[in-house]
């Protein structure tokens, strides 16, 4: 619950600062805070998280290498990011709501997203795969900051159906400038809304360093608006299990919103679009590879005897099945036909709608004669 | 029947909605102890809780967003936005989420969220509190848009749009708050005309007379007002702008050869554009003039002592159906 202001801005990138349970070479460290809430993370349970991450690291090299071989219009990389992501989302009880980024893969891949449901949609075939509520997470959002609102409101919901469930907020340090994102903290302090505002704050938002969106730690904010907040290393899992278990308990009993900021980077582009080298320094980016989620916790299961080329094989093994299965999803996808563009606007008949489908669909029409007179000229 | 004000139907329309639905709950600023600025949902927080009549933090984003989140877990939210001038903070919400949910989400999540608007001008207001934004969302693929002009529409309308599986921005014109007129509370949902469909509220024979809102009385007053001069005037009140009943619209436009559109919202790129284009698409042959727009001017809602002079008036429709009949008008002499 206590959250110490940290007013020094030259600290604000420092990697000591945050609650951490993992140093970057795999020691565990403890933490009085958080202790409690990694009690039981056993040798089984870190070999769990370390699967998750392992796995989210093949799905995202995946997911760039198929936008390189043009089988993806884009794809939002998320490597450096899996502690936080696996983390959190593994903290959650599975009727917990999450509302997603475009960046989470990890907690797409926690609630069993399959692998044609992470390729599709940055392939352009489909505006969304998943079933919202058969995973429970809403489609990954791309408007910066709206789907901060959605959980609040979410929560709302919990609240007046009498549930204990938390609804949770994914979003990045850019977010944290946007109005929605205040306003969710905002609605979320005064009603008591059972809701987990989780920040990626992975150093950069397109080209902008952190420093430009916040000053002083963004963690800081949150007791500004009546919510209590932890600061935590991004890139230790098993920190970042613990803060958010001690967040989901806090809205889960009643107390109303938490808020945690995890301290990460973002190890690749933007999206494949983007370049980074115009803005950031290669020394930059291998001071945050000695940090890396996977090598640390690699290294911790080591120093327990819990990790063996048994346990990287099945690892292994579990990636290449999905990729492979996530490869062929986007290479085999079949392109819906042109009239498919119009379904699903609205939920009931919009006459207006439904000329223009028609009209459209006499245009097209004139297209299947014309294929079918060619066909019997060439038969 | 009743007798009511369009602003105690709308309350009316809001408690019968929430008796038949418990999924139905109320957002806004202002909307509970106070009743609303308007005083539209008088008497709702007493009957049906805090928990259902929700007083908001002062952010329309905020409100359209949580509404977004509710109707995730299965509400049906009312958002009243304050004023017609105060939607646009929340405008990212309803153009990027609350219109595209469905599309995005291909069916499986659906946002039946009713936005209602106190809407338009002609009540001496300060500034920006007097806008009529319609054409924003009209333009927005899966909203649908409905003004009503009459308590008795204002009623059903409002529990057909809550009823709705699709967003609804409702607008009420604020003019006619304190307007009377019957109302049948008991009414059946089913037996009342659907939420899309146009209404011909003066029938006549030379001129097609499309409105919607307040200026649905300003039309039927120049109806009256031309009839003494032998010109028989249709009156049409759209009632749904997203979508517009084009049926009803070209059955009336095919028997008269003439079209006038007024509304209050500026001209350019305005429902009026739409309309027209759409009923030259449908009508051409049977069009006998070029159809007219008599509409706000292209300006900043001015200050109230100005409206008068903005606002489209019965002189001001009359001078546009003489244009469309060919006789003397102010344009007469200007070459267009």
């Amino acid at each position: 619950m206590t959250y110490t202001p940290i007013t020094d801005t030259e600290r604000l990138l420092s990697l000591d600062e945050p609650l951490q349970l993992l140093t970057p070479d795999g020691r565990r460290r403890h933490d009085p805070q958080l202790d409690e809430w990694a009690d039981d993370l056993d040798a089984t349970a870190l070999r769990g998280l370390y699967r998750d991450m392992a796995i989210a690291r093949r799905v995202d090299a995946e997911g760039v290498a198929l936008q390189r071989q043009g089988q993806l219009g884009l794809w939002a990389p998320a490597q450096g990011q899996e502690a936080v992501q696996i983390g959190t989302a593994r903290a959650c009880r599975r009727d917990d709501f999450l509302f997603p980024s475009y960046r989470e893969l990890g907690v797409l891949l926690v609630r069993g997203a399959a692998p044609a449901d992470t390729v599709l949609t940055w392939r352009g075939e489909v505006p969304s795969t998943f079933d919202p509520y058969a995973l429970d997470v809403a489609p990954p959002q791309i408007i910066i900051g709206a789907q901060s609102l959605h959980a609040v409101g979410y929560a709302m919901g919990i609240q007046r159906d009498e549930t204990d469930q938390v609804a949770v907020a994914y979003f990045g340090d850019g977010a944290t400038s946007q109005g929605d994102v205040n306003e969710a903290m905002v609605f979320a302090s005064s009603f008591a809304s059972p809701v987990v505002f989780v920040c990626s704050n992975n150093q950069w938002a397109i080209s902008e360093p952190v420093t430009v969106q916040a000053k002083h730690p963004i963690a800081g904010r949150a007791p500004g608006f009546g919510i209590p907040s932890l600061r935590v290393d991004g890139n230790d899992v098993i920190a970042c299990t613990a803060a958010m278990r001690w967040a989901l308990d806090h809205a889960r009993s009643g107390e109303g919103p938490a808020f945690l900021e995890a301290v990460t980077y973002r190890m690749g582009p933007h999206t494949t679009s983007d370049d980074p080298t115009r803005y950031r320094s290669a020394d930059d980016v291998e001071q945050w590879r000695a940090r890396d989620p996977l090598t640390r916790l690699e290294a911790h299961l080591r120093s327990m005897d819990a990790f063996d080329d048994a346990f990287t094989a099945a690892v292994d093994a579990d990636a290449l099945a999905y990729t492979t299965e996530m490869r062929a999803a986007a290479i085999g996808a079949v392109t819906k036909p042109a009239l498919a563009l119009l379904d699903d606007v609205y939920a009931t008949p919009h006459t207006g709608l439904a000329e223009q489908r028609a009209h459209f669909a006499a245009y097209l029409d004139g297209f299947a004669d014309e294929s079918a007179s060619s066909e019997e000229v060439a038969g | 029947m009743t007798q009511l004000t369009m602003g105690k139907a709308l309350g009316a329309g809001l408690r019968r909605a929430m008796a038949d639905d418990d999924r139905v709950l109320l957002m806004g600023e202002d909307i509970g102890r106070l009743g609303g600025v308007f005083r539209i949902t008088d008497g709702l927080l007493d009957e049906f809780g805090g928990k259902r009549v929700i007083d908001t933090p002062l952010a329309e984003s905020g409100i359209v967003g949580t509404a977004v989140g509710l109707a995730f877990r299965g509400f049906r939210p009312v958002v009243e936005i304050q004023f017609d001038g105060f939607v646009y903070p929340a405008f990212d919400q309803i153009v990027c989420q609350v219109a595209k949910l469905h599309y995005r989400t291909r069916g499986r999540v659906k946002m039946p969220i009713t936005i209602r608007i106190p809407w338009a001008g002609g009540v001496g207001a300060a500034e920006h509190h007097s806008e009529s934004p319609e054409a924003y969302f009209v333009h927005t693929a899966g909203l649908r848009v409905v003004a009503v002009s009459n308590p008795q529409d204002a009623y059903t309308m409002l529990r057909q749009a809550i009823a709705s599986d699709d967003p609804v921005v409702f607008f009420e014109p604020k003019r006619l708050y304190h307007s009377k007129g019957e109302v049948d509370l008991d009414a059946h949902l089913a037996d009342a005309p659907p939420m899309g469909v146009a209404r011909v509220v003066r029938e006549g024979s030379d001129v097609t007379l499309l409105t919607y809102g307040a200026q649905v009385g300003v039309a039927l007053d120049a109806a009256t007002a031309a009839e003494d001069e032998g010109v028989s005037i249709e009156v049409i009140d759209l009632r749904s702008l997203s979508p517009v009943d084009y049926r009803t619209v070209t059955a009336s436009v095919r028997k008269t050869g003439r079209v006038v559109v007024t509304h209050e919202a500026a001209r350019e790129a305005g429902v009026a554009a739409e309309l027209i284009t759409s009923v030259t698409e449908k009508c051409f042959h049977y069009l006998e003039a070029a159809p007219v727009r008599v509409t706000g001017h292209d300006i900043p809602y001015p200050p109230a002592k100005l409206e008068k002079h903005h606002l489209p008036d019965l002189d001001r429709i009359l001078d546009a159906v003489d244009r469309v009949l060919g006789r003397p008008n102010s344009l007469s002499e200007v070459v267009l």
